[in-house]
């Protein structure tokens, strides 16, 4: 197979030497199937060994992998190099994210907001169950089994805005999180998730952009998720008027 | 260096690792117990798992099927009490993962299905669609967050188990984000690192599965068991190895060669069955080994397709349609589409076998403890005894949660009994290999890459499917030089943080160590079991001389050594292996 060569154009940044990232350009050969990470792990293997990026299952499920690529948000090893031909291809980092080093950026502030909304079953003691597992048809699957897909690629906080603007964001992802479980039929935290997501930042400074659902290499539909919850949270108050405590104990 | 005092260190967090450390935390919330992975715990490879788990429900199905299942699938060389321990608690860890909110895949009243598996004699396997290691995996991990007793160390990567006066306790990490070494001082240390299939050139596996685990244990004095068993799941796509689920088979799919023939009906898994009708035990639902070997005698016999990625046959799934594969192959449509270019309800999907899976691993018994005070091993990178030579699909998934809950419970219970304090002296020693470690960055002549690539393609040449005594010993002639090599080995990137280069440099050394394990306890093992086969007079199995365990220690200078030791044999005798009509008749 005749190899043409392309411009991987990746963005370096090593924390301990330089002052702001940059752009290096590399010659890589490639073929019809040659995904943008292998473009990467042959950079790697034979031009420049501190090449620094996340990879591992080059099959689109692990989410390590986002990068920048031409400016939009993708998953590296299910992109192919001949969709960039002629090039040059630009590699970047997810944008919103902290670069740690080349395109490495900082999860830590995900992990927090995935951590905070609770992303458990959480059951009601007083329920419990009659056998070793609970019921659900497949119709009570659908309200949150396209929400159970998502992979924490990132991509989706590197398209919305918010993520920039509102520091404390919860952020497309890890509202999904919690909405999962919220319309899971074996959940009754919703209650306990609440409080994370109504606030200012955790969920209301979400403008409805829609750029997390265009972004999602897996059909999620994050945005879907948040105005969902958004419109739960909306109906929390009226019953906080309406009914104080919502016939519970508090 | 910096030290983190916890009650049980869990290496680890795929699968295996996080039901572990929820056992801690549920036997006693007063226990510390610390994560360490060097990967986000979501990425770790048990999220490519995709066909099921297995776990006996339903009136047709019986614990004493799945555990003959399971020894015959394996060529007797199953440890029986694990395999009984494993089939009596599958099913209840299946309904703990269903409570924790995994999306298990439901009949329309709303109970639990199960679908068809290789060598599995009834429908057994609990699925969500093709994305059961996924949810598997983010079920455990999600669920883990709200143990406060559990912390993490996320982007750790390990060197060494620390070992005082023959009781492990503790391991030395490298903290990748802030660049710096940490030492992780424990009562108990669980090893749950996964396998090593990326020591083959063609594998199934994500880049993280480099062994490094196994190999920890093997240098601190455990020793690596049945390594010379090495699974080729028989449908990986041709050039990247990515994993095509058996449950496609297990939904209908079948194999067909280049003359649009289903060949596996002429080696011992027939008769055929009609398009659409799959059976247990039959045809494309045969155990792996054997749908791998037929593989290889169609590719002598020049009857497999070649495609630019190599030789294939094809797995047609295009009479079961369009709407049920999306509903329980989504992601088969995605990676076939995405990697290939095709639509599996148009056209069949090119496939050929690709290592996957490691049988063997650290050597434990059925309480999951290594030979090794305070360490404990589960998952892949153990050698459990579970699997024999051979095994079967979705008892891995299975084994996780039911083993690593005992693995939890157990290293629990010696914190509590024996929990050990700091040592000035080993927190020196630590120092001193964290130093050796660090000096690999900037130096060297050898570039791993090109080591990394030879030794797959070795691996592959004298350690695949298909093994002679010559193949076998060039094999070994070529890996010796490699270490050879590899004490010169060229580590450019001198950076602290997120140094790859070195990390994926350590791994390599890792790699060379199991890969000689591998191919040093296939040479000593003379006769074919399992996913074992000879070429060279060693055609059949001989349980006079080999119905044992091969365990390979590891030695200073030089290939490892073996040594034997017996398989626990309770019920079931070694009998013929059969399949097909052969198997039903029985």
């Amino acid at each position: 197979m005749i190899q043409d060569k392309l411009t991987v154009r990746v963005q370096r940044y090593r924390p301990d030497r330089d002052e702001a990232p940059y752009l290096q350009d590399f010659e890589v050969p490639w073929s019809h199937d040659t995904s943008v990470l292998d473009a990467l792990n042959w950079i790697k293997d034979n031009l420049d060994p501190s090449l620094t990026f996340r990879w591992s299952c080059r099959m689109a499920i692990c989410g390590s992998c986002g990068f920048m690529l031409n400016g939009v948000p993708k998953l590296g090893c299910e992109q192919f190099v001949r969709d960039y031909a002629p090039g040059p291809l630009r590699i970047e980092p997810l944008e919103n994210l902290a670069v740690e080093r080349d395109l490495v950026v900082d999860l830590e502030p995900f992990m927090a907001s995935l951590k905070a909304v609770k992303p458990y079953v959480i059951t009601d003691p007083q329920k419990p169950l009659s056998g070793p597992g609970n019921l659900q048809t497949p119709e009570q699957m659908l309200a949150y089994s396209d929400f159970s897909m998502c992979i924490n690629c990132m991509l989706c906080y590197s398209a919305c805005p918010q993520v920039a603007l509102a520091v404390d964001f919860l952020g497309p992802a890890a509202i999904t999180a919690a909405v999962r479980y919220n319309h899971d039929s074996r959940d009754q935290g919703e209650h306990q998730r609440l409080p994370v997501l109504d606030t200012e930042d955790g969920l209301w400074s979400c403008t409805f952009v829609g750029e997390c659902s265009a972004v999602c290499p897996k059909g999620v539909d994050p945005a879907a998720a948040i105005q969902q919850a958004k419109a739960s949270a909306a109906l929390s108050w009226v019953a906080e008027f309406a009914l104080p405590y919502q016939g519970n104990d508090r | 260096m910096q030290a983190v005092r916890t009650d049980v260190a869990v290496i680890g967090g795929g699968g295996a690792g996080l039901r572990a450390a929820m056992a801690v935390a549920e036997k006693d919330p007063r226990l510390k117990v610390t994560i360490i992975s060097k990967v986000y715990p979501m990425r770790s490879h048990t999220v490519a798992a995709e066909g099921g788990a297995a776990g006996v429900v339903g009136a047709a199905d019986s614990q004493e099927k799945h555990f003959n299942d399971t020894v015959s699938g394996g060529d007797w060389l199953c440890d029986q009490d694990v395999v009984q321990y494993f089939v009596e608690h599958a099913a209840e860890e299946m309904y703990q993962l269903e409570r924790w909110g995994c999306p298990w895949s439901r009949k329309p009243n709303g109970e639990i299905n199960v679908r068809r598996f290789g060598g599995m004699s009834e429908p057994r396997t609990w699925f969500a669609a093709d994305k059961t290691g996924f949810h598997m995996l983010h079920t455990l991990f999600q669920t883990s967050l709200k143990h406060p007793s559990i912390s993490r160390l996320d982007e750790h990567f390990a060197l060494d188990l620390v070992v005082d006066d023959g009781r492990v306790t503790g391991v030395i990490t490298y903290d990748q984000r802030n660049g710096y070494p940490v030492l992780v001082e424990a009562a108990a240390v669980i090893m749950a690192t996964g396998g090593a299939g990326r020591v083959y050139a063609q594998n199934t596996n994500g880049g993280i599965v480099t062994g490094d685990g196994m190999a920890m244990a093997f240098r601190a004095g455990a020793a690596l068991r049945d390594m010379e068993f090495v699974q080729y799941h028989p449908t990986g796509l041709p050039g990247s190895g990515i994993l095509i689920t058996e449950g496609c088979r297990g939904e209908g799919g079948v194999l067909l060669n280049k003359d649009g023939y289903r060949y596996l009906q002429d080696y011992g898994l027939g008769p055929e069955t009609p398009l659409g009708h799959p059976e247990n035990k039959h045809m494309e639902l045969g155990p792996r080994d054997r749908l791998s070997q037929a593989f290889w005698h169609e590719q002598q016999a020049g009857r497999v397709i070649s495609t630019p990625q190599g030789d294939a046959v094809h797995l047609d799934l295009r009479h079961l349609g369009s709407a049920y594969l999306h509903e329980r192959l989504p992601l088969i449509c995605e990676l076939a589409s995405q990697y290939m270019g095709i639509d599996p309800a148009k056209e069949p999907i090119p496939v050929r076998p690709t290592a996957h899976y490691t049988m063997g691993g650290i050597e434990t018994d059925l309480t999951t403890a290594t030979p090794l005070s305070g360490l404990f091993a589960v998952g892949e990178c153990a050698s459990s005894g579970l699997h024999g030579a051979n095994r079967l699909g979705s008892n891995s998934l299975a084994e996780l949660v039911v083993l690593g809950k005992v693995a939890g419970e157990q290293a629990a219970a010696l914190a509590l009994a024996d929990p050990v304090g700091s040592s000035a002296a080993i927190r020196r020693e630590a120092e001193d290999r964290v130093a050796g470690y660090l000096s690999m960055m900037g130096r060297g002549t050898e570039p791993p890459a090109q080591i990394r690539r030879e030794l797959g393609e070795t691996m592959e040449a004298g350690a695949g499917i298909f093994r002679t005594q010559e193949g076998m010993a060039a094999t070994a002639a070529t890996i010796a030089g490699l270490k050879q090599r590899y004490t010169q080995v060229r580590v450019v990137d001198t950076c602290p943080v997120y140094n790859t280069d070195w990390a994926t440099t350590i791994e390599l050394g890792a790699m060379l160590d199991v890969a000689e394990a591998m191919v040093i306890s296939a040479l000593g093992r003379e006769e074919s079991r399992g996913s074992h086969q000879r070429l060279d007079g060693f055609g059949s199995r001989d349980d006079e001389r080999f119905l044992a365990h091969t365990q390979a220690h590891f030695q200073p200078v030089g290939a490892p050594k073996l040594t034997y030791q017996p398989v626990t044999i309770t019920t079931s005798r070694p009998a013929l292996r059969a399949y097909g009509a052969a198997g039903a008749k029985k």
